[in-house]
């Protein structure tokens, strides 16, 4: 039976703003798709994101949605957490709103270990604003401020997040549709704070820039860069260069903020 | 007995010609017309459905 995606959007709101062949649309699905199978309440889940086109995604669920100023989603939603313990909340941005702008609140977030999680789509650039390049865009890779080639080293996202204390770092690409919903369900599901990295493609800015002639390239090059990490296990560090590890990448159980908080407030209130 | 086939719906105000579909469909069964994709070989159809998964746009929705 085909997912009836309408139950999770808002009447009217489609299409959406995305361009033709960008990956949002495809990790939006994931993630409606997850919401169902984990089975969250619309009315309990609260999606949390800053400003990009990524950023754009919660205003098309029919969730409690929050869209924040560039870069705090994290400082929101950390908000929303702590007012309401109960509530689960899903954040979603960019890889510039998420690691550049916003990158102090993402690893304190991932220190704190609050029990959220963050999906971060990573196209490398920034999309909405012109095509700037991000934290993620590729040594070499042109941009409309690098027009000459990018001189910087790129972050990787997930390592920066295992690094910061994250207790559940995943990565997908936006061609692997069907382990997007998994991946995400998986970090739902996880007590601590879950990042999920989605690589995704920016024709528009991206691929326009550096010589992709279509979305079908870009969407070829997610593909063949891919490696499952049980398959990565098998293999030699020469096949592996220049590859991308997907999956879940790190998981561990550690004391989660809100409920550590509320041991606090007892002590406080003890102390009396 | 006769194939069962599926229907292939294409929601054309959605569709904004990525040509996802169309690449990816492992049989062939999507084509572009015009700026839109549309059903080619709905009997070629293994009911996969990477095209729905796929589709940017929400804009397929395949009943097998």
């Amino acid at each position: 039976m085909a997912f009836d995606y309408d139950k999770y959007i808002r009447p009217g709101k489609l299409p959406h703003i995305w361009c033709p062949g960008c990956g949002h649309g495809i990790v939006m699905k994931g993630l409606i798709r997850a919401i169902d199978a984990v089975g969250l309440d619309k009315k309990n889940t609260a999606i949390v994101s800053g400003i990009g086109c990524a950023s754009r995604l919660p205003g098309y669920i029919d969730c409690c949605t929050l869209h924040t100023a560039h870069g705090r989603a994290a400082a929101f939603a950390t908000g929303v957490k702590m007012a309401k313990p109960e509530m689960d909340v899903i954040l979603v941005g960019g890889d510039g709103d998420g690691t550049a702008i916003g990158g102090n609140h993402f690893i304190h977030a991932c220190r704190r270990n609050i029990n959220m999680t963050y999906i971060i789509m990573n196209n490398k650039i920034y999309g909405m604003t012109g095509g700037q390049f991000s934290p993620a865009t590729p040594t070499g890779a042109k941009a409309s401020t690098t027009p000459y080639g990018n001189p910087d080293p790129a972050f990787d996202i997930a390592k920066l997040a295992i690094g910061a204390g994250a207790t559940f770092v995943a990565r997908g690409t936006a061609y692997h549709a069907n382990q997007i919903d998994k991946l995400i369900a998986e970090a739902i599901q996880h007590k601590g704070f879950s990042v999920v990295e989605i690589l995704d493609d920016c024709p528009t800015t991206y691929g326009r820039r550096n010589k992709f002639r279509s979305v079908i390239e870009m969407m070829n090059v997610l593909k063949d860069i891919a490696v499952p990490v049980k398959a990565a296990e098998k293999m030699s560090p020469e096949q592996l260069q220049g590859k991308i590890l997907t999956g879940v990448l790190y998981k561990e159980e550690k004391p989660e903020y809100t409920t550590e908080y509320a041991k606090v407030i007892e002590r406080a209130k003890a102390a009396k | 007995m006769e194939k069962k086939l599926p229907t292939i719906e294409i929601i054309e105000k959605y569709c904004k010609g990525c040509h996802i579909c169309v690449e990816f469909c492992p049989t062939k069964v999507l084509e572009m017309q015009g700026f839109v994709a549309a059903v080619k070989n709905l009997e070629a159809c293994i009911k996969c459905m990477q095209c729905e998964l796929r589709c940017p746009d929400f804009a397929i929705k395949v009943t097998p």
